[in-house]
């Protein structure tokens, strides 16, 4: 139970919608969403297809406790291959629309093959079909929001759509979903367009119900909540300062990237903080922080309602940009900051919007225009690439200007759409690229927090910070303290995130709950809630499962063991400053022994026991 | 003593908590389209309102029906409809005038907040407090509480 036990096929080469019941077999090992779209991804496509070919599918999913009242039960991810890194791509997005769809009655939407001419997808509950989408093609997820919710006179209905951005093929465009929420990386967007599919809107009166125990379920749901609101991280720095809580932290640990990943410490970082977004600005005596807002059930609150100063140039002329919008999220923050070297924090918040306005995962075009940065100081990109602009660290005008370049693929901005890894193939100069499998990092330099960089070389969609999580523990000390310099007990550690992460992605939760929630937290949620046994054991059994399932894929698709790595800058290249300095990423003392904890060959190919052990199809 | 709800906007995050809560009590499932709280959000201005029936003492929809469906709870003075009484006729909802009184298609009947019978789900399930179940005769008093916190007392202040 808890699953609505329906999916969604969408045809949309023959223009046909299907109701289709939920293989109960693959929920029992897989749970839902990020692990059980998977399963349906490898069972259903050639891992080696071209990404933006309609022989790609693209899947959003829900989990069981998505709709419900289980604190961030709101979830859904897109599951697709990404044209980004050529592996499998799952990006997470809260929000109101996951649970929308949940509460039309589907579990899942799988969309297949490429339709003739735009489309978008309407829904509402059993009702689903393919309408003509020539009024929103050519228009910004903001205005496509706006038009449908005209179109179809609901206020209530919930739209998940691309920008300009990801029609004209950038490589990291994202699927927006209310305005400013996305599932950002990897490409997911731009899969989305290359199937003429513009939007999806939904509408869903049904609920969810169908909980196994909804008296166990109540229970342990509010004590979940108990346990969330008395905690630090997320009962007070969360909704007070976001994940910006972070900015200040991370850089004092001597683990913030900057200019391009070429340092570890960002003299501007107090300047476009969390604590900074609460100072009144000179112009108006406002804060650039209005108020922290909360995705559906979430009682953590993360999210930011920013504004940009009217009086910034970004925005003097643009009234269009002087309302609130989704403000800064500590990636973002990062991305668009220290590693460009801006320290702007309007300039970053105006960025932000327009990423969200053209859905563009503004970690890998933060970190892309960082390297054009490099590569412009270096003399390889001159002014007769950028149309005379000066491209240089710390620019915030030219930082705004590519933005606006890149959200409509004009001039320069076809090139940032490439993503770094070829950007910097195309100019020659390969190594500028900071990148895993051709993904973007994020914010956490892996020479002064050794276990990201473990997490990040073996983290199945390429550089990213939500698969394994290790920056909980080396800098947070949760669940324990272990030091962040250390490479000693990494490989375990970072298998123990990955696993439990796939298994908390999978049940439709978000994963900040976890600066909190333990398994034995998340467990009785689950298993009040599903048929079957979802013991803390068992969903690291089926986390592990999850994991084991993605990496069989990549390998399927081309990549191997020898993508397990990092760009050079971060194995050769020491810190200078900060606890760190001296230090390189350690990767070569982790990997041996995370291959062997994972059950793979040494040169990382999954072993037939291993594939036996969890069942993984042929 | 009376207890009403009291609302403050300004301390909601449009999580929807509130209309989950109020879609189990009353309808069984986790369905925020059938609850009788809603949560407006104004994303332009960056707020979030949740807003319900207040309980009128003369409730404009308890004299608009024609058929007595609506009647005063006397121990906690919520307006509530008497299912079986209601028809349906929908007049209740033209007389209120906040719209806090909705028909539902599936049932034939209209709904309303009804305070859950003196322990309104909302409030238990807000997690910032933004709804809270206070004495009628005195829902000013924390904002009393705030103004009054503001006062400088120190002396020549």
């Amino acid at each position: 139970m808890a699953w609505t036990r329906q999916i969604l096929r969408v045809n949309l080469t023959e223009g046909t919608c299907i109701a289709e019941p939920l293989n109960m077999d693959w929920a029992n090992q897989y749970l839902g969403q990020r692990g059980l779209a998977t399963r349906y991804l490898v069972d259903e496509i050639d891992p080696k297809c071209d990404a933006l070919g309609p022989d790609n599918k693209l899947i959003m999913a829900t989990g069981p406790l998505t709709g419900t009242m289980a604190s961030t039960g709101g979830r859904y991810s897109v599951i697709t291959k990404s044209p980004l890194t050529g592996g499998v791509a799952c990006s997470n997005s809260g929000g109101f629309f996951g649970a929308e769809l949940k509460s039309a009655g589907w579990d899942m939407i799988i969309f297949e093959g490429s339709s003739p001419r735009p489309v978008y997808l309407n829904i509402e509950n059993e009702s689903a079909s393919l309408e003509d989408a020539s009024e929103i093609w050519g228009k910004s997820c903001w205005e496509t929001d706006e038009v449908l919710h005209a179109k179809h006179q609901d206020p209530q209905m919930r739209v998940a759509c691309v920008g300009r951005s990801a029609e004209a093929g950038c490589l990291f465009s994202a699927i927006v979903n209310d305005l400013h929420r996305a599932a950002g990386r990897s490409g997911v967007g731009t899969v989305m367009a290359s199937k003429n599919l513009k939007a999806v809107s939904v509408r869903g009166t049904l609920g969810v119900g169908n909980i196994k125990d909804p008296a166990r379920f109540m229970e342990s749901i509010a004590a979940g909540k108990k346990v969330l609101a008395e905690n630090a991280v997320t009962g007070e720095g969360l909704p007070a300062l976001g994940t910006q809580v972070l900015m200040n932290v991370i850089n004092e640990v001597g683990a913030m990237p900057t200019r391009n990943m070429q340092e570890v410490q960002f003299e501007g970082a107090h300047k476009i903080s969390g604590e900074a977004m609460l100072e009144p600005r000179a112009s108006d005596g406002k804060p650039n922080l209005t108020r922290n807002g909360g995705c559906f059930a979430c009682t953590i609150s993360c999210g930011r309602i920013s504004t940009v100063d009217r009086e910034h140039f970004s925005v003097k002329e643009k009234p269009q940009y002087w309302g609130n919008s989704g403000g800064l999220e500590y990636e973002a923050a990062w991305a668009l900051g220290s590693d460009t070297g801006v320290d702007d924090l309007d300039a970053l918040t105006y960025v932000n919007f327009i990423c969200n306005e053209d859905g563009m995962d503004p970690i890998t075009f933060g970190a892309t225009v960082a390297a054009a940065m490099e590569l412009f100081e270096a003399g390889v990109i001159t002014t007769a690439n950028t149309g005379g602009v000066e491209l240089k660290f710390g620019s915030a005008e030219a930082l705004c200007w590519a933005v606006e370049q890149s959200a409509v693929s004009e001039g320069f901005g076809a090139d940032l759409n490439l993503g770094s890894r070829r950007l910097c193939e195309k100019y020659g100069r390969p190594e500028m690229s900071m990148t895993v499998k051709g993904q973007e990092f994020p914010a956490y330099d892996p020479r002064g927090i050794q276990g990201m960089g473990l997490a990040y070389a073996t983290s199945n969609r390429g550089a990213c910070h939500l698969r394994g999580y290790t920056v909980s523990s080396e800098i947070l000390g949760v669940p324990e303290k272990t030091d962040p310099l250390a490479t000693e007990g990494k490989a375990g550690l970072v298998k123990a995130f990955q696993d439990a992460t796939a298994a908390v992605d999978s049940a439709g939760l978000c994963i900040f709950t976890t600066f909190a929630w333990s398994l034995d937290d998340i467990s009785p949620q689950i298993d009040s809630a599903c048929d079957g046994d979802w013991s803390p054991e068992r969903l690291v059994e089926v986390g592990e499962r999850i994991w084991q399932l993605e990496r069989d894929f990549n390998m399927k698709a081309g990549l191997t063991g020898a993508d397990d790595t990092l760009p050079d800058r971060l194995l050769k290249d020491a810190a200078k400053s900060g606890p760190a300095k001296g230090k390189v990423c350690e990767l070569g003392s982790m990997l041996p022994e995370y291959y062997q904890l994972r059950g793979w060959t040494t040169d990382g190919t999954l072993t037939a026991e291993t594939r036996s052990k969890f069942g993984l199809p042929a | 003593m009376q207890k009403s709800l009291n609302i403050d906007p300004g301390k909601c995050t449009g999580c929807l908590q509130c209309e989950m809560a109020c879609s189990l009590e009353n309808e069984g499932v986790f369905n925020t389209s059938k609850s009788r709280i809603k949560v407006f959000t104004f994303h332009e201005e960056g707020k979030f309102v949740p807003y319900t029936c207040t309980q009128c003492d003369e409730a404009w929809c308890m004299h608009a029906c024609p058929v007595d469906a609506i009647v005063v709870n006397a121990v906690t003075g919520s307006k509530d409809v008497i299912s079986d009484l209601c028809v349906g006729c929908k007049v209740c909802t033209i007389a209120c005038p906040f719209g806090t009184v909705n028909y539902n298609a599936d049932s034939g009947k209209v709904v309303k907040c009804d305070l859950c019978g003196g322990d309104p789900q909302c409030v238990s399930a807000c997690p910032t407090n933004a709804i809270t179940y206070v004495d009628a005769n005195a829902t000013g008093l924390d904002k009393m509480r705030q103004w009054a916190e503001k006062t400088d007392n120190t002396v020549g202040g």
